[in-house]
């Protein structure tokens, strides 16, 4: 068995393997993506309250969503790479971070585009949106740790500690609505009771976060396939590709 | 115990320590945590005085008062139980609507009169076209509450 997983988490399997599996998730990402926003956009109806502008939901909760997604890909992938000594897990936790912080930065900026006409305000320190802030200094954290320490070993050890530590920010994230007074609105999907958005608005909503998650698979694979070829530039599986060209 | 079993407690005990000063330290915050006051703890003179401070509740339907030749504005807040008036001059946000939720920011002025400098809509979670609403309005199951 662990000669096993040995064997199929090395870079040299890994990178040979995701080939086919980087192809078919754009695809589906693409696919998905474009017939959900094609529902979203044009065939939902409009919100009773706000109109149009409700509309940055398909783009906003998907975003969210998966900016905590990633997050606890990271954090695990983190824990897996401390623990067990597997390098492609620390690679995988490297590759996601920029793509965690960009999605996280998009949650913020449409959220905050959205709250001006809504709301009143760009901006407002309730706990869901300074939770979700901690969110993006916790990914640009990992970044500035992974690239200030030379070392890759100790670089993956120290960054990997505080990803693990910030997985702890994820439920807080998650139930600031509940548990504070907060001008952010409650979950409408996420949540035990039937979800507070008609039928009309959900599927679409699904549809962009499932082609947000095929998009994320997408990269984290293509970033991961970069990071080994870097982190192994000096060894022999490396040489024989750079050979090969 | 071995090398890695040793890590893997190692990594269990960090979030499992960092999992409870977290939860101690936002028990220890709640109070401050609080975004807003509602109208009964106002009324009960639990909210600053002389600092500015956030009051939440429901617009009460009718009494939204436009002072003429102004962008003033006077209306009543309520959580159900006691209301109170708050005046504001200048633009309401798209949700400002009467029997919604809102959260304004101001003080006491003289006279014991409440003035926002910023009033904020709350959205509730609920999404819905507009005939779906108008048909919960008409069967009597459309939730006015806005829960704040």
């Amino acid at each position: 068995m662990w000669n096993w997983i040995q064997r199929f988490s090395s870079p040299k399997h890994f990178y040979s393997m995701s080939v086919p599996l980087i192809k078919w998730f754009a695809i589906a990402a693409l696919v998905i993506g474009l017939y959900g926003l094609y529902l979203g956009l044009f065939v939902a109806p409009t919100d009773y309250k706000q109109g149009d502008s409700y509309r940055i939901i398909f783009i906003h909760v998907p975003a969210a969503w998966l900016a905590m997604f990633i997050y606890m890909v990271m954090a695990v992938s983190a824990g897996i790479g401390i623990i067990w000594r597997i390098r492609l897990a620390d690679m995988v936790a490297a590759a996601s971070a920029p793509i965690g912080a960009s999605f996280t930065f998009l949650a913020l900026v449409t959220g905050s585009l959205w709250g001006k006409p809504m709301w009143g305000t760009y901006w407002i320190w309730d706990a869901r949106l300074t939770s979700m802030l901690i969110l993006l200094f916790l990914y640009l954290g990992y970044m500035a740790l992974q690239s200030a320490i030379d070392d890759q070993r100790s670089a993956d050890k120290a960054s990997g500690l505080l990803a693990i530590v910030g997985a702890v920010n994820i439920p807080i994230i998650h139930y600031s609505v509940e548990w504070w007074n907060t001008l952010h609105q409650g979950a409408s999907v996420a949540k035990f009771d039937a979800p507070s958005i008609h039928i009309d608005m959900l599927i679409p909503l699904l549809l962009m976060a499932v082609a947000f998650k095929l998009f994320y698979a997408t990269m984290v694979l293509v970033r991961t396939r970069n990071e080994s070829l870097y982190r192994d530039r000096n060894r022999r599986w490396v040489r024989e590709i750079v050979e090969k060209l | 115990m071995n090398k890695r079993s040793r890590r893997k407690v190692l990594v269990l005990a960090l979030v499992f320590g960092v999992s409870i000063a977290t939860v101690l330290g936002l028990t220890a915050l709640e109070e401050n945590m609080l975004f807003f006051f509602s109208p009964t703890q106002v009324n009960a003179g639990e909210a600053p005085q002389e600092r500015s401070f956030r009051v939440g509740g429901l617009v009460v339907p009718g009494s939204i008062n436009r002072l003429p030749d102004s962008l003033t504005v006077q209306f009543e807040v309520t959580d159900n139980a006691e209301n109170m008036t708050v005046e504001y001059t200048g633009i309401l946000p798209d949700l400002f609507r009467e029997g919604e939720g809102i959260v304004a920011i101001g003080s006491f002025a003289a006279g014991g009169r409440f003035v926002a400098d910023e009033v904020l809509a709350k959205h509730d979670e609920n999404y819905m076209p507009p005939e779906v609403a108008d048909a919960l309005k008409a069967s009597g199951q459309y939730d006015y509450s806005g829960k704040m």
